[in-house]
């Protein structure tokens, strides 16, 4: 395998934006009921939205936080030309709630909490605990992987033209 | 920050090739090689080395001890000394001064100024206690992933170089484009669309 990473991490630093951009897109202008088959699941936009908007050599950074972060200001932003640069988002599944930050940049998790797995008593319960945590982990990534893989296939798809459509009268409406 | 905290930050990578079999001896002759060594000599301001999950300050590999459920699970340990370009300041004033006095002269040459300095830094990292980092590792080698429990980039690159130097193989960082090139299993036709992209502009 032979991937440049230096020149691509830049070359295509853009997919990262993007994919947060339509992902705040696409958990905004689905029903919630539809965004999983299972209907155990739910995932909302979390306290904080960065955006990043480059103009004229410039860099434009437009942090929100708060409950319900986005939305106007965040709208806005979008007007003007930029992308989203990190968002933080709500998991739940079943009875479990994830909260995190993810990077568009990176792809990095930032502030990642998992649902409660207890106290750790004694240095014979470590193990189970790690099993457990990693389990939490990879269920966040499984989740991550199938949301992003579903944007690249549109990405690369004759339909981004459709979605890039709806996604401006979201922005514009 | 450890994958056992209630708030953690994680990297992943994907790990490149395959190591030498038996692959259990092969990870633990390289934690062992590379383990972290405390040293109290040592003027140098950073320290790095493998360190144990479970216990951060006396690294011990033995037997299976880095394994849990099909999992290599260890630490890297950073140990960072500073000390405040204000305090180098000071200690560089009382030493000219002190070196003034002992030879008479009114001034110090470029190069006597340059060895007050180097011998300030010495003497004051050699005195400073480094402070411990401790950032935890995951390696599924069975799927070819590492998570990092960190986000700091200077740790991230200290992994990096480590895990190169112990193991004899690459890590890939997982980012947006090596993470749709290697892990999402696109079809040759989508990773070559994916290669000809360019930005979108929403607002157009």
């Amino acid at each position: 395998m032979m991937l440049d990473v230096s020149l691509t991490y830049y070359r295509y630093g853009f997919l990262g934006g993007e994919f947060l951009t339509w992902l705040w897109f696409y958990i905004v202008n689905t029903d919630p009921n539809d965004l999983f088959d299972n209907k155990n699941e739910f995932l909302e936009i979390g306290n904080k939205i960065v955006l990043e908007r480059k103009a004229n050599n410039a860099v434009e950074k437009v942090t929100i936080k708060g409950k319900d972060a986005g939305l106007e200001e965040g709208i806005l932003s979008l007007k003007k030309g930029a992308v989203v640069k990190e968002l933080n988002l709500l998991y739940r599944k079943e009875d479990k709630d994830w909260s995190f930050t993810i990077s568009g940049e990176s792809m990095g998790l930032s502030n990642l909490k998992t649902p409660d797995i207890g106290f750790i008593e004694s240095k014979k319960d470590i193990e189970a605990f790690v099993v457990e945590k990693i389990f939490l982990y990879e269920s966040l990534y499984i989740l991550i992987d199938s949301l992003y893989k579903k944007f690249i296939k549109l990405r690369v798809s004759a339909s981004w033209i459709t979605v890039v459509s709806d996604m401006n009268k979201w922005i514009n409406s | 920050m450890g994958l056992l905290s209630s708030s953690v930050s994680i990297n992943r990578y994907y790990v490149e090739g395959k190591i030498e079999e038996p692959v259990l001896d092969t990870v633990k002759k390289g934690l062992v090689k590379h383990s972290f060594r405390e040293t109290v000599d040592d003027p140098s301001n950073k320290n790095t080395g493998w360190t144990s999950f479970n216990n951060h300050f006396n690294p011990n590999f033995n037997g299976s001890s880095f394994v849990i459920d099909a999992l290599f699970v260890f630490s890297l340990r950073i140990d960072k000394k500073s000390v405040s370009p204000k305090i180098i300041k000071k200690f560089i004033y009382v030493e000219t001064v002190k070196r003034l006095e002992e030879s008479g002269a009114s001034y110090l040459t470029a190069n006597e100024k340059k060895a007050v300095k180097e011998h300030v830094i010495d003497t004051l990292f050699l005195r400073m206690p480094a402070v411990p980092n401790i950032y935890d590792v995951v390696w599924n080698y069975e799927k070819a992933m590492l998570w990092f429990f960190s986000s700091n980039k200077s740790a991230n690159e200290a992994l990096e170089i480590l895990f190169s130097a112990s193991f004899n193989q690459s890590l890939i960082k997982i980012f947006p484009y090596s993470e749709a090139d290697i892990l999402l299993g696109l079809t040759e036709k989508e990773r070559d669309l994916l290669s000809f992209l360019s930005p979108t502009n929403f607002t157009g």
